[in-house]
């Protein structure tokens, strides 16, 4: 199962909070009230950031670390936390596998090590792997800055061998937090839109769980797991793949290397789009479906990051043409011969019925609760407010959980020369993604996109606050005009994507991959600047 | 914090005025220059930085003793140091008169233009510097000086900052003189030799041009240093009975100072008349620590200047009973926030601050009795509201003088969130008699309702203004014969009990006893120790309106009932015909808004903020109805 193993309620009771490659403030306002509410609380923030972000202000320090350093980082203070033998022993022994070679791992990665390859000082290192491992309560959260690096499992696991070793899990106020982009990017992954897994998590190849599946819907479901997006664009270079259906995804501006991911696209035979906009996408496609808005113009539930799911209402009809998502798509499916009928409620309970971890929340108990965490296996079960508890059983439920042996690497698109300055992507406050839900709003924050430099490469370089500039990467150019940010070092700079239409980050972007779940390295490119 | 810190930067000298009270920036983020290798890696924040908010008020006084005004590259400045945002320390540094966000002249006077120094020809003396003078001078609400007459507060910012009171304010020229810088008798010499004063002597008292005035009663009282102790030496001050009450309460320990403060049925001196042993009790056994301590020294109740006359005369019996104050409630560290327009009590504190942490009275074993205590003085920023408790905590805190909602109250949640003893100077200083005499024997001053002696401030229409001690149970016309009577053989036309907030009584109150049950049966308050005189031929409405004013200019504004009500009320004064009274609908509309404030306020100024007004329309013939 895949999801933040704690509830919000536990970040603000929590004692010491790792906020790693995560600009909240911007990126996750309504959990950075959670957090907040901690802090005011009494607990600890560290940022673990390159940039010093309006999220790291608040921290009690900032770990101003090099780009793709993140494992010699973790290892660094899995190292010290050991050899200053605050290491949670107990909870090693009873719940985990591998600690031995874990050790054995991060033995290299000494404070002195660590501050040479990731830039952060040995004191600080050395303050935050102290203050976690002592902590009585103590969470990691993340973001994009772990996830979207070639590394990007390796990553995760870095983080998750963090808890372990501290037996920061599976405890109230104590866990592992991915925060999600969307207000229902867990939702989504809950419903199998994943590409080995059915609903609930439950794998494509486990021939038990999907013949159950088979039985219900009266077909042969495929025992092998498919593809993931990098693989679709992979797959498409190739010729495998020839028809694509997006539901409300932009790729043409949100993808890697844009300019190849374009090309993909418009090469293909069929081209359908459901969005509630005439995206970039939409524009190329062979077929668009106008949708309704799932916020407010269609019946459904949500899940959030804490794995709650919560009903959503319909309060406005959908203006013209479009329609909600299940109509389309049990429109479809009558066409291809099956005869579903666009009942949100009674696909919801198809949904309990496939997955045992729904099984419990009926609409009613959604209405009555404000929404329940899964898992939620039956009608008497209240949902779980942090998962993994089981870890701490006697004896422990389940398999134990491993240590992974997760090996730093730098990121693929090298400095050079001709490519001497890091580019770093992300998003702010007031933007969204490509800007398709947010560009049409007004903002007073609003800046449009910058290429944002530091102080010292300013002066280096010559340049003046919104002087315009061309930056380019071994992909692609664009040009946009300078920011001058103290938050960032020299060599360090960084854009968002929110205005493709006027600069195109992701002409730059790296299409490196993490080769087992082919998440982009948006992270990382290598890019040089030049007067425009 | 999220700090958008855009646009201004601060001068040298404006830096240079922080960093003498801060320190210098430790890095880059804090404001030092940027040192990539250190501030491009890690920066420190959190607690570690916002910790410091309290310097936030301090940090603004200093630049404008130093610049004059604060700038918006100042306040960044300041903001960039505490890690405050600026949006909000704009709204602090907005919310205090005595700060400044316009450019002005260096030099600048606060003319008082109140109550008592309306009687006195202040109206007069503003408009006259007004027209000579322009945004050099700032017309100012009571400045406490009300026993000398009219009153300017100079403020001459550089280098050497330079705060002093003019008063008596006899002309125009004092004030054009000190603006210019020439030299003038800065501030009132306090001070007659010693042994031409007696307690008791009415006649010295007569010849002191103002001032204090010693007690009628016999026995231990408040004022028995004055004019006989050097105010600025602790040897005078031991050798007039200081420090023997500290060492009592050492010896008794804590539980029995606290039985000692109960039994004397000491009640507050603020206004609020609440058992002090009470509240010291309830804050001892608070398990939450740290404790703290706060001497309310910000008296701005309009005609008041007790404390004022205390910090200045006997600093060190404030700080002593903050100390015995400290030791019996677990506190470790006080506060006297003393109001910014008493730059010469602010003096005398701190003098006698350094002098007791140099003598081993105050710091980390308090006489060697292995108590700690240390005592800060916070200066106010021009906010009356700050007197009340609760504001003046989020004042201390660095936040706007805004008062909080009770409950939770100080002794659980006071300063910083901590249980709090909070304190008048006058209350404190009782508590040295009554740890000498013991508190039962003092009890034995005053009425049953009312023990001890209290300090009144006697102003306006009498002939001789000043403070006087009196015990509890005297009648106020006694007070007013103590004070001269109403000079040049005029009739007493009305006399305003407790200040602003207070009430109007007419003659047929002389015989009110001064004690809190003796006012309260004639509907009146002693507040915080105001009897001003007004004479037949004083002009009420003139003092009404001014009083009006002054509510509304006070209002923080937190309140809708506070904040309109106070518009309303000086609108509908102002707004009278003179001569024809406010009408009879005007009374209704009146109390109507008196009773919304009342009801609907989260603090005592909007619920008094009509008291006065109100008082006097009932009492007085001439302001009813229609007629004149």
């Amino acid at each position: 199962m895949g999801g933040g193993t704690s509830s919000y309620q536990e970040i603000e009771e929590t004692d010491c909070i790792l906020l790693w490659g995560s600009n909240a403030r911007e990126t996750h306002p309504i959990f950075f009230h959670h957090l907040l509410a901690g802090l005011k609380r009494g607990a600890k923030l560290y940022a673990i950031d390159p940039r010093r972000t309006t999220s790291a202000q608040w921290a009690e320090v900032w770990a101003g670390l090099d780009i793709g350093t993140d494992i010699a980082l973790s290892n660094t203070m899995a190292r010290e936390i050991i050899t200053s033998g605050l290491a949670n022993q107990e909870f090693i022994e009873h719940a985990t596998t591998g600690f031995d070679a874990y050790r054995t791992l991060v033995e290299p990665w000494t404070l002195a090590a660590g501050e040479a390859e990731t830039g952060v000082p040995a004191a600080v290192i050395r303050e935050m792997a102290h203050t976690y491992a002592t902590a009585k309560r103590a969470m990691i959260c993340w973001t994009l800055g772990i996830t979207e690096h070639h590394t990007a499992v390796h990553n995760v696991m870095s983080l998750i061998n963090l808890a372990l070793l501290t037996g920061h899990v599976g405890r109230w106020g104590s866990g592992l937090n991915p925060l999600r982009g969307q207000n229902n990017v867990q939702g989504g992954g809950d419903m199998g839109a994943l590409p080995d897994r059915l609903p609930g998590f439950q794998h494509v190849e486990n021939d038990e769980a999907r013949r159950k599946f088979d039985r219900c819907y009266g077909v042969t479901l495929p025992a092998k797991r498919g593809w993931h997006l990098s693989d679709m664009f992979n797959a498409m270079g190739r010729g495998d793949l020839r028809a694509l259906y997006v539901i409300g995804e932009n790729p043409v501006q949100s993808e890697a290397d844009q300019h190849r991911a374009t090309q993909l696209l418009e090469g293909l035979d069929l081209l359908v789009v459901q969005d509630i906009f005439l995206t970039e996408t939409a524009q190329r496609a062979d077929v668009v479906f106008p949708a309704a808005a799932g916020a407010f113009e269609s019946e459904g539930t949500f899940t959030n990051s804490e794995r709650r799911v919560q009903r959503v209402r319909k309060t406005l009809n959908p203006p013209g043409e479009a329609r909600e998502d299940l109509a389309i798509i049990c429109d479809l499916a009558r066409r291809l011969g099956h005869d579903w009928v666009p009942d949100p409620e009674a696909m919801w309970n198809e949904v309990r019925r496939l997955s045992p971890m729904h099984a419990g929340m009926s609409y009613a108990r959604l209405e009555q609760h404000s929404g329940l965490q899964w898992p939620c296996y039956d009608e008497q079960h209240p949902g779980e407010l942090f998962l993994h508890g089981r870890l701490w059983e006697r004896p422990v439920r389940g398999p134990r959980a491993p240590f992974s042996m997760v090996i730093h690497e730098l990121p693929l698109d090298e400095l050079t020369v001709d490519y001497p300055y890091r580019l770093t992507t992300g998003r702010r406050l007031a933007e969204y993604n490509t800007g398709v839900q947010t560009g049409a709003y007004h903002s007073p924050t609003r800046r449009g996109e910058t290429i944002d430099v530091s102080p010292e490469d300013a002066r280096r370089l010559g340049l003046e606050e919104g002087q315009r500039v061309r930056v380019t990467s071994r992909r692609g150019a664009v040009v946009a005009p300078v920011h001058i940010d103290q938050a960032l070092r020299p060599g360090l700079t960084f854009m968002t994507f929110h205005f493709p239409d006027s600069v195109a980050t992701n002409m730059l972007t790296s299409d490196a991959t993490d080769p087992r779940v082919g998440t982009a390295e948006f992270k990382a490119t290598a890019i040089r600047i030049e007067h425009a | 914090m999220d700090l958008h810190i855009v646009g201004a930067e601060a001068t040298a000298a404006e830096r240079a005025a922080v960093d003498r009270l801060l320190g210098p920036p430790p890095t880059g983020w804090q404001g030092a220059a940027r040192d990539i290798a250190r501030d491009g890696r890690t920066a420190i924040g959190g607690r570690q930085v916002t910790g410091d908010r309290d310097l936030l008020l301090p940090a603004f006084h200093a630049v404008q003793d130093a610049i004059g005004w604060i700038s918006h590259g100042a306040l960044n400045y300041v903001c960039t140091r505490l890690s405050v945002p600026p949006a909000e320390a704009w709204g602090v540094v907005t919310f205090y008169h005595l700060l400044a966000t316009e450019s002005r002249p260096t030099a600048v006077a606060h003319v008082c233009d109140d109550i008592a120094c309306r009687l006195h020809g202040a109206e007069r003396v503003c408009r006259e510097l007004e027209a000579r003078l322009g945004h050099a001078v700032h017309r100012s609400p009571c400045l406490g000086q009300c026993d000398r007459g009219s009153a300017a507060l100079v403020t001459r910012a550089g280098a050497n900052p330079e705060r002093f009171v003019i008063s008596p304010l006899t002309s125009a020229e004092a004030v054009v003189d000190a603006l210019k810088g020439i030299d003038t008798p800065k501030d009132w010499s306090p001070l007659p030799a010693a042994d031409e004063m007696k307690r008791g002597d009415e006649t010295k008292r007569g010849d002191q041009p103002s001032g204090w005035s010693a007690s009628t009663v016999s026995g231990a009282t408040l004022l028995r240093r004055m004019g006989r102790s050097n105010p600025s030496s602790l040897a005078s001050y031991r050798e007039h009975g200081g420090y023997v009450a500290l060492a009592r309460a050492i010896e008794i320990g804590p539980a029995a100072v606290i039985a000692e403060v109960s039994a004397a049925k000491l009640l507050g001196r603020g206004g609020a008349a609440f058992p002090t042993g009470r509240k010291w009790e309830a804050v001892a056994r608070e398990p939450a620590t740290p404790h703290y301590v706060v001497c309310n020294a910000d008296e701005s109740e309009p005609g008041t200047f007790k404390d004022r006359v205390l910090m200045e005369q006997d600093p060190f019996a404030v700080i002593e009973a903050m100390a015995i104050c400290g030791l019996a409630t677990g506190a470790g560290r006080g506060f006297i926030y003393i109001r910014g327009e008493y730059p010469e009590s602010e003096r005398a504190i701190g003098a006698a601050i350094a002098q007791a942490r140099a003598a081993g009275l105050l710091g980390s074993s308090v006489a060697g009795s292995g108590y700690a205590f240390e005592i800060e003085i916070r200066r106010g920023g021009g906010a009356y509201i700050c007197g009340e408790e609760t504001a003046l905590f989020n004042s201390i805190e660095g936040k706007r003088g805004e008062p909080r909602s009770k409950p939770p109250f100080p002794a659980q949640t006071g300063v910083f969130g901590k249980p709090t003893v909070v304190n008048n100077v006058e209350t404190l200083v009782n508590v040295l008699d009554i740890l000498i005499d013991g508190g039962a024997e003092w009890a034995k001053i005053g009425t049953a309702g009312s023990a001890g002696t209290r300090l009144f401030c006697l102003s306006g229409h009498v002939a001789r203004p000043g403070l006087y001690e009196i015990e509890c149970g005297q009648t106020l016309g006694h007070a007013i014969d103590l004070a001269g009577g109403v000079p040049g053989g005029r009739g007493l036309q009305a006399v305003l009990l407790g200040g602003a907030a207070g009430t109007f009584v007419g003659p047929d109150a002389l015989d009110m006893p001064l004690s809190f049950e003796g006012a309260r049966a004639a509907n009146a308050t002693l507040g915080s120790g105001v009897i001003m005189v007004f004479d037949e031929t004083a002009d009420l409405p003139d003092t009404l309106a001014r009083i009006a004013q002054f509510f509304r200019d006070e209002s923080c504004g937190q309140c809708v009932p506070c904040r309109v009500g106070t518009v309303r009320q000086e609108e509908l004064l102002r707004g009278r015909d003179r001569g024809s009274g406010i009408g009879d609908q005007g009374r209704v509309l009146l109390s109507e808004l008196g009773q919304a404030m009342r009801d609907a306020s989260i603090c005592g100024l909007g619920q008094t903020a009509a008291s006065a007004i109100e008082s006097a329309y009932a009492i007085l013939p001439s302001l009813k109805g229609t007629g004149s």
